[in-house]
C-alpha cells in the first residue's frame, strides 16, 4: 500500500483553467465535467478545486481545473491559461489573473470586457443559446462546448461522453445538443478568425 | 446494487474516496453527525452502506457517534466515523475509552480552521497535537495523513488494517482541501485488497481472558455474544478485564497499551521520500501541505537549491528515527504545515540541535503556496 511519488515528468501539456460566474449557473459542474473528461476520457492528470463557503445562489462562484501530462502537485491555479467568465463579478475579479497570451472566454450578454485586447477574447452568447433551447440552466454546457472548440483543453469525444454521464437522466440529448451548439459556434468563430487573418495577410 | 469494491477509474473527491476505501476495507458500520467539511463522507456512507448490508446511523451528536462506533466494533463490525474540529473535540472522551478497552475503530478528521467553530469551510492542520494528546491520560495513537483522494482511499484501508491488527483507534487526519479535491482514484479488483481482521480467540470459552496478549503482543478479541466471558471497562483493568485499582495494575496496563505500538513501529510507520538522496535542505510535511512542498522541491531544484521532501504518511507514532537520521546529515529541516508549529516541535525535538529546524506555518484558512516555502529555502541556503 506504500505509494511512491514519481519524479515529476516534464510536462508538454499543461492547462490551468479558471471558470467563474455566480452560484446556480453550474460553474462547479462545468469544472467537474472538464476535469473528469481530461482524467477519465483523455487519460491526463487533472485536479478540480472549487470556491467553497457559505455562499448562496447568486453569489460569486469559481472552479479551478488543472490538466497536465505530469503529476499535479499544487492543486491551485497560479497562472491561468484560460479564464471563463459567466458574470461581470467573475470577470472583474479573475480576468486580471490571466497569463500573458492566455485565452479569455466570456458570455457576451453577461460580461462587458472593456479594453482587453480582442485577440485574447472569445465571446459566446451561452446563456442566450441555452434560453433559446428552452433551458437557461444549460448555459454551462453551451460554454463547455465552446471552450472545447476554442482551447483544445480536452478532446471533443471525452467532453461529450462526460456531459452525457454527468447530467440528470432524461436530459442527456438536450445537453448534448447544447454542447454541440457551443462547440459549433466555437469552430465557426475560429474559422472566422482564420479567414480574417488570411485576409489581412493578403492585403500586405 | 453496487458491490462493496467499486473497481475502476473514478474522478471523485477525497471525502467520497475515503468512504469507498472504508467499504473496500470491510467497514459495515458508520455512526456520525454531519459537519463541514466532513459531511460528504457520512453522506456517501449513507447511500452506500445499505448496498452492502451495512448500517448507517446519524446520531444526536459526536459523543454518541463515537459511543455507537465502539458498541458496533465490540459486536464485531468494522466501524468508523468522520468529523471535523468541533466534533473531534467531542469525540475525545470516547476515543480514550477505545484506547483503554482496545476497541478497533477508525476516526476521520477532515480538518478546518479552529479553535472553536473557527472557519468551517476552510482548510487547516491545527488538530495534529489534539490527535496525539486530545484524550486524557498517557497513551499511544496511530494517525495517518492523506495528500490526495487516491490516498484517502488507500489510507482508509490501511487505517482499518492497523486498527484491527493492534486493537486501537486509528485517526485519519485529512483537511478541507483534500476532502473536497476531485482527482482520479483507481480502485483495484476486490481480490487485490486483502483487509486484515482483529485476532480471534481460540480454546476454552470459560478460560478466556479478554486482555491477555497473544504472540504479537495484542490480545485476541472475542465478539460480544460468541460465548466467551468478557468484561470491558474504562477503569484500569487486569487481563480478565476486571477493574484493579492499584498503581501496579496501571503500570502493567500502560505497558501493554503503549508496548503493542512501540514493538510494531516498522509495520505502523510509513514515510515517503522525494529527492532526498542528495538533499541538504529537507522539508518535512504531510497532507495537503506535502503537495505544496513537492512543487516547492521541484522549483527549488531549478534554482540550484538541493531540496528534498520527507512526507509523513504516518504522523503518530512520530517517525523519530527517520528525522534523527536526516538531522545528522543535512543543513536544515523545514516543516510545512497549516498551523503555527505543531509537528515542527517534534521535528525540532528529534533534530536536537544537530540541524536547525524551521517552520513554514499558517494560522489556517488557506493552503501554503510553494513560493513561501521556496523563500524560506532560499534564506536557509
Amino acid at each position: 500500500m506504500k505509494a511512491k511519488s514519481a519524479p515529476e515528468k516534464i510536462g508538454h501539456f499543461r492547462r490551468e483553467v479558471l471558470i467563474t460566474g455566480f452560484g446556480g449557473q453550474g460553474i462547479v459542474l462545468a469544472g467537474n465535467i472538464l476535469g473528469r473528461a481530461a482524467s477519465l476520457g483523455d487519460h491526463r492528470e487533472s485536479t478540480l478545486t472549487q470556491s467553497y463557503g457559505p455562499e448562496a445562489r447568486g453569489g460569486a462562484c469559481s472552479a479551478q481545473v488543472i490538466i497536465s501530462d505530469a503529476t499535479i502537485h499544487y492543486p491551485y491555479v497560479r497562472n491561468p491559461d484560460i479564464v471563463v467568465c459567466m458574470s461581470q463579478g467573475g470577470f472583474d475579479k479573475f480576468a486580471p489573473l490571466l497569463r500573458q497570451g492566455g485565452t479569455l472566454i466570456i458570455d457576451q450578454d453577461l460580461v462587458q470586457p472593456g479594453k482587453i485586447g480582442s485577440d485574447q477574447v472569445f465571446s459566446v452568447p451561452a446563456t442566450r443559446f441555452a434560453e433559446e433551447m428552452g433551458r437557461k440552466m444549460m448555459a454551462n454546457i453551451v460554454m463547455l462546448g465552446f471552450l472545447t472548440a476554442v482551447t483544445e483543453s480536452v478532446t471533443v469525444q471525452a467532453a461529450l461522453r462526460t456531459v452525457e454521464a454527468s447530467v440528470p437522466k432524461g436530459t442527456e440529448q438536450m445537453n448534448i445538443k447544447a454542447f454541440n451548439k457551443g462547440y459549433d459556434f466555437g469552430l465557426a468563430t475560429l474559422k472566422g478568425r482564420r479567414k480574417k487573418a488570411a485576409g489581412v495577410k493578403g492585403v500586405k | 446494487m453496487k458491490p462493496a469494491v467499486l473497481t475502476g477509474e473514478h474522478f471523485i473527491t477525497g471525502d467520497v474516496a475515503c468512504a469507498e476505501g472504508a467499504l473496500a476495507a470491510g467497514c459495515r458500520f458508520f455512526a456520525g453527525y454531519p459537519i463541514t467539511p466532513a459531511t460528504e463522507v457520512a453522506e456517501h456512507m449513507a447511500v452506500r452502506l445499505p448496498d452492502v448490508g451495512g448500517t448507517y446511523i446519524q446520531m444526536e451528536d459526536e459523543i454518541a457517534s463515537m459511543g455507537a462506533v465502539l458498541g458496533a466494533s465490540c459486536a464485531g463490525a468494522k466501524s468508523m466515523t468522520a468529523t471535523s474540529g468541533p466534533g473531534f473535540s467531542l469525540m475525545m472522551e470516547n476515543i480514550g475509552l477505545a484506547i483503554c478497552t482496545e476497541t478497533p475503530c477508525v476516526v476521520v478528521n477532515v480538518q478546518r480552521a479552529g479553535p472553536s467553530t473557527g472557519l468551517p469551510t476552510l482548510a487547516a492542520q491545527g488538530d495534529m497535537m489534539q490527535a496525539r494528546w486530545g484524550s486524557h491520560g498517557h497513551y499511544e495513537i496511530i494517525t495517518l495523513a492523506p495528500s490526495s483522494p487516491q490516498e484517502m482511499f488507500y489510507l482508509t484501508i490501511t487505517a482499518f488494517d492497523l486498527s484491527e491488527t493492534y486493537r486501537t483507534p486509528v485517526l485519519i487526519m485529512s483537511d478541507e482541501v483534500i476532502g473536497h479535491l476531485s482527482e482520479r482514484v483507481i480502485i483495484p479488483e476486490a481480490n487485490a485488497i486483502k483487509p486484515r481482521s482483529r485476532p480471534k480467540p481460540k480454546g476454552r470459552k470459560d478460560r478466556f481472558k479478554p486482555f491477555q496478549p497473544g504472540p504479537n503482543g495484542v490480545a485476541p478479541m472475542a465478539i460480544a455474544g460468541e460465548g466467551y466471558g468478557i468484561h470491558v471497562t474504562g477503569l484500569t483493568h487486569d487481563e480478565k478485564g476486571y477493574p484493579v485499582m492499584t498503581a501496579e495494575a496501571q503500570e502493567a496496563m500502560l505497558a501493554q497499551l503503549t508496548g503493542k505500538i512501540h514493538r510494531n513501529l516498522e509495520d505502523i510507520i510509513r514515510t515517503e521520500a522525494y529527492r532526498l538522496e542528495d538533499a541538504d535542505l529537507v522539508i518535512v510535511s504531510y497532507g495537503v501541505s506535502a503537495r505544496s512542498s513537492l512543487a516547492a522541491v521541484d522549483e527549488a531544484r531549478q534554482l540550484g537549491i538541493k531540496a528534498g521532501l520527507l512526507k509523513l504518511v504516518t504522523v503518530w507514532p512520530f517517525p523519530e528515527e527517520r528525522v534523527r537520521a536526516l538531522a545528522e546529515r543535512v543543513k536544515g529541516l523545514v516543516t510545512v504545515e497549516i498551523n503555527l508549529g505543531q509537528i515542527h516541535l517534534e521535528v525540532q525535538r528529534c533534530a536536537a540541535g544537530r540541524a536547525p529546524a524551521m517552520l513554514v506555518g499558517h494560522a489556517g484558512g488557506a493552503v501554503i503556496p510553494p513560493e513561501r516555502i521556496i523563500e524560506t529555502l532560499r534564506n536557509f541556503s
